[in-house]
C-alpha cells in the first residue's frame, strides 16, 4: 500500500506535460487546457447574458451574473477612486476566472484523470504516464501569470497615473524622505530597494496564497481518497463543503487585494 | 514548482480574458443595470408625484364641493326669499286692488246715493214748485216770479 499511495499521490501531483526534456519551453497542456476552457466558459456565459440583458424582467442567469457584477462593481468602486475602465473588468475577471479553475477541486479527485487514463489507453498510450492535473490554480504558472500580470497593471497605472518621472522620483524618494542633497542621494538606492521588493512582494504573495490553498486542498482530497471507499465520505463531504468557501474566498481574495494594489498605485504618497 | 512556458500562455489567456470582459461583458451589464436603476428612480418619483397629485386633485374637488354646495344654499335661500317677496308682494297687489275696488263701489254707490238724493230733491223741489204753482196760480205771475222760483229750486 505504501509504495503503491506513494505512486498514487505522485501519478496525481504529475502534469500533462508536452514535453518534458524540453526545459523552460514546455507546456503544461492539461493547466493551459482546462483554464482555457474555464475562460471560454466564464467569457461565454457572461457575454450571452450581457448580450440578451433585458431591463425588464430579467431571467435568474441574468440575476445571479448582475449580483456577481454589482459585486465587483460596489468592491472597486469603494476602493478604487481613479477613474479607469480596465480595473473593474479586471477584477470581475480575475474573480471568476480563479473560481472557475478553483471550483474544478470540487470535482471527484480521480474523475478526469481516469477518464484520461481510459481514452489514452484507447488511443495506444500507456495509461501509466498518462497525466491529468485538473486544478490550473494549483499550477504555479497559472498562479503567477495572473499575478505577474497584476504587476505589470501596477506599473501601468503607477506611470499613468503619475508620469515615468513622478513614478521614478517615488521609487526614489520614497518611503524615507529626505531634506538635505548628501541625504536623498544617500536613500535613494535604500527607497529603490525597498520599493523593489514591495512591488515583487505583491505578486508572489499573490500567487502563491492562491497556490498554496489549491494545492493543499488537492492533496487532501488525493489523500481522502486513499482511505476504504466505504470510510471517505466521512472527511471527503466536510472537507468538500468547507472547499466550497475556500475556493470562493480565495478567489474573492485575489480581486480584492489587486483593486487594492491598483488603487494603491494611482495614488501619491 | 517548475516554471515553464504555460506561465506565458495563461498570461496570454488571461489578456484575453480581461479584453474580452473590457469590451463586451461589463459595458452592456452595467449600461443596462444603471438604466435600470434611473428608471426605477424614475418610477419612483413619477408615482410620488402621482400621488401628490391626486392629492392635490381631491382637495381641489373637497374645496369645488363645498362651494358648489355652498352656492347651492345661497340659491336656496334667494329663491325662498324671492318666493316670500312674490306671495308678499301678490298679496299686496291684491289688498290694495281689493282696497281700490272697494273705493270705486262706495264711490259709485255714493254717486247714487247723491244722484237718487239730486233726483229725489229735484222731484221734491218740483212738487214744492208745482205745489206752489198751484197755490200761487193766481196770485203769482210765473214770468214775474221766475227768479224767486229758481232760487226756491236751487236751495230745495
Amino acid at each position: 500500500m505504501a509504495s503503491n499511495a506513494t505512486e498514487y499521490i505522485k501519478h496525481h501531483l504529475t502534469f500533462w506535460n508536452s514535453d518534458p526534456s524540453a526545459g523552460f519551453w514546455s507546456f503544461h497542456v492539461d493547466t493551459f487546457s482546462v483554464s482555457l476552457l474555464l475562460g471560454f466558459v466564464f467569457a461565454g456565459i457572461f457575454a450571452l447574458v450581457a448580450r440578451r440583458a433585458r431591463l425588464e424582467n430579467p431571467g435568474r442567469l441574468q440575476l445571479f451574473v448582475e449580483m456577481v457584477v454589482d459585486m465587483v462593481d460596489t468592491q472597486v468602486k469603494e476602493i478604487f477612486h481613479g477613474k479607469s475602465k480596465v480595473i473593474a473588468p479586471l477584477a470581475l475577471t480575475i474573480f471568476c476566472w480563479i473560481f472557475l479553475m478553483n471550483a474544478m477541486d470540487l470535482l471527484p479527485v480521480d474523475l478526469l484523470p481516469w477518464i484520461a487514463q481510459n481514452v489514452g489507453a484507447a488511443l495506444g498510450h500507456d495509461p501509466h504516464h498518462v497525466y491529468l492535473r485538473v486544478v490550473p490554480s494549483a499550477d504555479v504558472n497559472a498562479t503567477f501569470a495572473m499575478s505577474l500580470s497584476v504587476m505589470i497593471c501596477i506599473i501601468g497605472f503607477s506611470i499613468s497615473a503619475k508620469g515615468l518621472g513622478g513614478w521614478g522620483k517615488e521609487l526614489l524618494t520614497t518611503p524615507f524622505h529626505a531634506h538635505g542633497t548628501v541625504m536623498k542621494v544617500i536613500l535613494a538606492p535604500i527607497n529603490f530597494a525597498f520599493q523593489m521588493i514591495e512591488l515583487l512582494a505583491k505578486p508572489i504573495s499573490l500567487s502563491l496564497r492562491l497556490f498554496g490553498n489549491m494545492y493543499s486542498g488537492e492533496l487532501i482530497f488525493i489523500l481522502i481518497a486513499l482511505l476504504p471507499w466505504g470510510f471517505q465520505w466521512i472527511l471527503g463531504a466536510p472537507w468538500a463543503i468547507f472547499h466550497i468557501l475556500v475556493i470562493t474566498l480565495q478567489a474573492f481574495v485575489f480581486m480584492m487585494l489587486t483593486i487594492v494594489y491598483l488603487s494603491l498605485a494611482v495614488e501619491s504618497h | 514548482m517548475e516554471f515553464n512556458a504555460t506561465l506565458l500562455g495563461q498570461a496570454i489567456t488571461f489578456a484575453i480574458l480581461v479584453w474580452f470582459t473590457m469590451k463586451f461583458v461589463w459595458p452592456p451589464l452595467t449600461n443596462m443595470m444603471d438604466e435600470r436603476a434611473k428608471r426605477i428612480a424614475d418610477g419612483l418619483a413619477a408615482a410620488e408625484r402621482g400621488k401628490q397629485d391626486l392629492e392635490a386633485a381631491e382637495k381641489r374637488v373637497a374645496d369645488e364641493l363645498r362651494t358648489a354646495k355652498q352656492q347651492a344654499t345661497e340659491i336656496m335661500l334667494a329663491a325662498e326669499k324671492r318666493a316670500s317677496q312674490i306671495v308678499e308682494e301678490a298679496k299686496e297687489a291684491a289688498r290694495t286692488e281689493g282696497a281700490k275696488l272697494l273705493a270705486d263701489a262706495k264711490g259709485q254707490i255714493d254717486q247714487e246715493v247723491l244722484r237718487a238724493k239730486e233726483a229725489l230733491r229735484e222731484q221734491v223741489a218740483e212738487l214744492a214748485v208745482v205745489g206752489a204753482e198751484k197755490i200761487l196760480r193766481r196770485e203769482i205771475d210765473a214770468a214775474k216770479h221766475a227768479d224767486l222760483l229758481a232760487s226756491i229750486k236751487a236751495e230745495l
